[in-house]
């Protein structure tokens, strides 16, 4: 068959990039996890050896990567709600009849996300300073104190929070507009004959119209909130007191710094896991709500 | 609620959300126009008194962001039309060319892209370095060279491409590459711009991987650039809305220009997936 060939043909160049780049290094991961890879090994592979699992055991009884295991999920359990609020405040916002210049307020809403992260980090450093910075400048008019936002363990993750929600909520915006406007008008129509208020339109109208999509919106922003890395690394360098130290973070300085490739390479298999599985139940969860 | 009073409520928090997303750009922009140490007051100044182009200068001069502006643009395109080129024929072929293993091999495609990037990171470095690639553009540029997401993108849109066509054309004589050449290419225009522009500022803000591969410093990208000398230069505040200034307003002109094209495909790569 000329066309099969032709298929394969068309196909090969890809494949062998995503092979080559992409699935032997996942399948690798896993081996080089298994292995006590480090520099010496990076110049001679004759100085690899094979040690089990002890890389996954000397990570799990290592206080630092627990640390920066709760940091993350500080990061995802507070983030990922915060942000998708916002993009479902923003997109009803935008969507309401009673809007005017929605694609004005639509296209500024968006911008954040196509900034640069280290950039738009290197600006919120600057906002959040304790001193100069706009925020604490702001806050002070409603009489609160300045806040160490950089310098206070308790408050430099939330910082990064704020950042992470100025940047994306744009993203998730979009998406759910667009689920927004697919919901059918009779609906609200029928609802409104029957007497239903704003609220409850809200509630029985809207919100079970935009379930699918807020699922998989959460399941998106989650992922990609998992791999909390360059806010760190240009705001607060993991600190203070390595409370903003993120997984991601721990396995760049693991694998780049100190060069324990194999370890890192673990790192990166305990998060991968531990994303799958946290999507995994939230797949179930969703569908027993839609069962009950 | 009385109409024109919710109208009031609905565009007054318009508003008050678009003035605090756009404050953080507009005082950046501002904020890099003062002079050193200008911004280092109580009250936070809102527009330069003196505006300067100093920190520019700077920035251009000493810190030759002119360079790290370059090796940006250029892996950049170098990316974005290799990988244009790679993901628009596979994902074409996946769409309309019929081959055994197809679906089977879509369907695998499809089931990775729950695999994080960073999972392959680091035996992606020891194989970049084995190829002689670490610290060179072909260390950024090579393993981005195809993605699952473009090929994605590219099948679904060309799934609407008619039979018919593909069809007449093959009684015609013509061969697979000529009919992909003068007949698919043209129909899959507004997807590849879409992509194009999707891949471009997708490898222009890209950190982690530049950061670990690109070792020497005349080879860095923006982002890498900034993030040195954001470390280094901790109270310049001027000089470093500067440098964040000329990281991040091309991309913004790009999209803005572009804007149209971008958010159609967010919207197929998201939704449909």
């Amino acid at each position: 068959m000329k066309v099969a060939r032709a298929g394969w043909w068309f196909v090969a160049p890809a494949l062998m990039v995503l092979a080559v780049f992409f699935f032997i290094p996942v399948l690798a991961a896993f081996a080089m996890s298994l292995t006590d890879f480090d520099l010496y090994a990076l110049a001679d592979y004759d100085n690899l050896r094979f040690v089990g699992f002890h890389n996954y055991v000397t990570l799990l009884t290592q206080p630092l990567f627990w640390k920066a295991l709760g940091n993350t999920f500080y990061f995802v359990i507070l983030g990922v709600p915060l942000s998708l609020g916002a993009s479902l405040g923003a997109a009803l916002l935008v969507n309401s009849k009673l809007a005017r210049f929605k694609n004005v307020y639509r296209t500024i809403y968006f911008a954040p996300v196509v900034t640069t992260m280290v950039a738009v980090a290197v600006v919120w450093r600057y906002i959040f300073h304790t001193r100069y910075g706009f925020l604490n400048y702001v806050l002070g008019w409603f009489g609160i104190d300045p806040i160490d936002w950089m310098g206070d363990p308790h408050w430099s993750m939330p910082a990064i929070v704020i950042l992470a929600i100025w940047k994306n909520f744009g993203y998730n915006m979009i998406i759910l507009l667009a689920a927004l406007q697919s919901i059918p008008e009779d609906l609200y129509e029928a609802a409104r004959i029957d007497g239903a208020s704003g609220w409850q339109l809200f509630r029985h109208v809207t919100l079970p119209g935009l379930a699918p999509v807020l699922l998989l919106v959460s399941i998106l922003t989650m992922t990609g909130y998992f791999q909390l890395f360059a806010e760190p690394y240009v705001m607060t360098e993991g600190g203070p007191l390595q409370s903003t130290l993120s997984v991601l973070y721990f396995m760049y300085e693991e694998g780049f710094k100190w060069w324990s490739l194999g370890r890192a390479s673990a790192v990166a298999f305990l998060l991968f896991v531990l994303m799958f599985a946290i999507t995994l139940l939230q797949l179930r969860l969703a569908r027993r709500q839609v069962n009950a | 609620m009385r109409k024109p009073v919710a109208t009031f409520w609905v565009n007054a928090a318009l508003l008050t959300g678009a003035i605090v997303t756009a404050f953080p750009l507009v005082w950046m922009i501002s904020v890099s126009f003062m002079p050193t140490g200008a911004a280092g007051h109580y009250p936070p100044p809102m527009l330069p008194s003196e505006p300067t182009l100093d920190n520019y200068r700077q920035m251009f001069a000493k810190h030759s962001a002119g360079r790290y502006m370059f090796n940006s643009a250029f892996v950049a395109t170098c990316v974005t039309l290799i990988s244009l080129c790679f993901n628009t024929m596979a994902g074409y072929a996946f769409a309309k060319l019929r081959f055994r293993g197809r679906e089977w091999l879509f369907r695998a495609m499809l089931g990775a892209l729950v695999i994080p990037g960073q999972v392959a990171m680091i035996p992606l470095f020891a194989l970049v370095k084995e190829l002689g690639l670490v610290s060179s553009y072909g260390g950024v540029i090579v393993p981005a060279m195809a993605s699952i997401f473009g090929i994605f993108l590219v099948r679904q849109y060309a799934l609407s491409i008619p039979e018919d066509l593909l069809e007449a054309a093959r009684i015609d004589g013509a061969s697979e590459w000529r009919i992909f050449r003068s007949i698919v290419v043209p129909l899959l225009k507004p997807i590849l711009i879409t992509l194009g522009i999707l891949t471009f500022l997708g490898t222009w803000n890209d950190f982690m991987w530049p950061l670990i591969v690109l070792s020497s410093q005349k080879l860095y990208t923006l982002p890498v650039a900034l993030a040195g000398l954001s470390r280094e230069y901790v109270q310049d505040n001027e000089l470093m809305m500067a440098g964040a200034v000329i990281t991040t307003v091309p991309v913004l002109v790009l999209f803005l220009a572009l804007q149209r094209y971008y958010i159609a495909g967010i919207l197929a790569g998201s939704v449909k997936g």
